[in-house]
């Protein structure tokens, strides 16, 4: 029997992954507006932070409507929970982006810092990150969720050569060092960024096998509760 | 570890444009469309106004106000004796059967004060179907069921019942189930089946108006869910009002929820507001079962 609630659920998705595309639009032109040197694409990210942040406000409320008016269970309440845990990584996103946008506005009127590639690759890397994550959702995708995760350490690894990198950018020639600390300020970002596309591919998980894959540390060592 | 405290940093923070009036507008919360949007703007098919209704000397309902508008779906709930079904019953006039009675006020069918004197009351029930908690097939074959109402109107016409008895059951969602035994008597059906038989018995008469008291409150969960897909589908082309005693049906089924307690309409208005944030404190202990 078809139910109703499979179109609001429908409409629930559809509306997460518009936002999703907002948010990948920010991350695709707030690379751009480092590797072009372009203001205008920095400007674009900033101005499109409204357009997440109003996705964020709607979606919350309709996440809050469904719980209220179909009392969802099994499946269902695992979608919209998660649903409501997704809708701020995209909304943060979007913020990262922004701060990636506005540190490029700073650099782009002085002389380019050439860091070997790692901003490009940072840039590139996160994307796919959050672009696989939002595919295991759409596609209900567990193996590519886990590979998503898995990847994080792999950005983890390259923020942490990058950061090396301007060190000794900086260490070498003390007249890089205002630009250089405003690229890591940058490669942070893409570093969160990628953090986020991590904890959508956990909410994915969670929606797909009812498995809570956080902290799994915490399993290892079967104390939960004494984290940090 | 991701920690959730990363957001966007403070001096950039304040670098985003204040937002003007069209982006205070457009950071306006808003749900998704749970209801039509035609159902915000729909006309108000009926209009209660000021109605006072009396048992005797017991007013059980007291200055009670209430749109219901057009292709919209209004939910009643409220604890035993709050007045619901009486003013469920008062919107065809069906409490006139009932002695002692005294009504004061207005209730409007499309602008038609029904306790106008000299107001066709059989008239006026054509255009309002009812659906009880229990059903009610008559001990006739499925399809007598049907056209029960259209042969009191003395149709006659073999092709018209038969196209009326086909319509009425495709519309009730229960066709493809009893299409080979029409002839079969409608009490041997299952309990959901006899209800969805009884809302097409009402459907069969072409009304404007589909009345349930408590239509689910005797039948298991996929029955009810049956039904309350079915109110879905229905509201495309009738106006209904639905008394329910499950307030989760209630929030399922509804644009609009009405709230009665003791006689008196506490609060009205769309059901993922009186569900997510009701204005009423009685409301809201209601609904979260802390009283009632």
């Amino acid at each position: 029997m078809p139910r109703h609630f499979d179109t609001e659920l429908a409409e629930l998705k559809n509306g997460l992954m518009a936002m999703a595309g907002q948010a990948e639009e920010m991350i695709d032109l707030a690379r751009k507006a480092h590797e072009q040197r372009s203001d205008a694409m920095a400007d674009r990210v900033i101005a499109l932070d409204a357009a997440v942040d109003e996705s964020e406000l709607r979606l919350d409320q309709a996440c809050v409507d469904l719980l209220a008016l179909r009392a969802p269970i099994a499946t269902d309440l695992r979608l919209i929970a998660s649903t409501l845990k997704i809708i701020p990584e995209l909304e943060r996103i979007g913020d990262h982006c922004v701060n990636i946008a506005r540190r490029a506005k700073l650099l782009n009127p002085q002389p380019p810092l050439r860091m070997g590639g790692y901003l490009e690759s940072l840039g590139i890397e996160t994307r796919e990150m959050v672009r696989r994550a939002l595919d295991a959702f759409v596609n209900g995708d567990a193996d590519l969720a886990r590979r998503v995760i898995d990847e994080d350490d792999r950005v983890d690894a390259l923020y942490l050569d990058a950061y090396k990198e301007l060190l000794r950018i900086m260490l070498a020639d003390p007249l890089t060092i205002e630009r250089a600390s405003h690229l890591i300020i940058v490669i942070k970002n893409w570093e969160r960024i990628a953090d986020q596309a991590t904890n959508i591919a956990e909410e994915v998980l969670f929606i797909l096998e009812g498995v809570n894959v956080k902290h799994s540390y915490l399993q290892s060592r079967g104390t939960p509760g004494e984290a940090n | 570890m991701p920690n959730p405290g990363a957001l966007m940093e403070p001096e950039l923070s304040r670098a985003i444009p204040e937002p003007g009036p069209q982006a205070a507008e457009a950071l306006r919360p808003r749900g998704l469309p749970l209801t039509d949007a035609a159902a915000i703007t729909a006309q108000p098919m009926l209009q209660v106004r000021n109605l006072d209704l009396y048992y005797g000397d017991k007013q059980a309902l007291h200055g009670v106000d209430l749109d219901v508008k057009e292709h919209t779906v209004m939910a009643f709930i409220g604890p035993s004796g709050c007045g619901k079904s009486t003013l469920l019953r008062a919107l065809n006039r069906m409490n006139d059967l009932i002695d002692g009675v005294r009504v004061q006020g207005s209730v409007l069918l499309a602008g038609q004060d029904l306790y106008a004197p000299g107001v066709d009351v059989i008239g006026l029930r054509k255009r309002m179907g009812m659906v009880f908690q229990k059903s009610n097939p008559f001990p006739k074959s499925i399809y007598e069921n049907v056209v029960y109402g259209l042969r009191i109107q003395g149709v006659r016409d073999r092709h018209a019942l038969d196209e009326a008895v086909e319509t009425s059951l495709k519309r009730a969602g229960l066709w493809d189930e009893v299409k080979d035994r029409l002839s079969e008597s409608a009490l041997g059906m299952s309990g959901g089946q006899q209800q969805r038989l009884c809302i097409a018995r009402a459907l069969a008469v072409k009304p404007e108006v589909l009345l349930m008291d408590e239509p689910c409150s005797a039948l298991d969960p996929i029955a009810t869910s049956r039904i309350e897909e079915l109110i879905f589908e229905l509201k495309k082309d009738y106006t209904i009002v639905i008394v329910t005693h499950n307030m989760q049906q209630a929030a399922r089924a509804s644009d609009y929820t009405a709230f009665f307690w003791l006689g008196k309409l506490i609060e009205v208005g769309l059901t993922e507001k009186v569900f997510t944030t009701p204005s009423e404190r009685m409301t809201e202990d209601y609904i979260t079962g802390r009283f009632g």
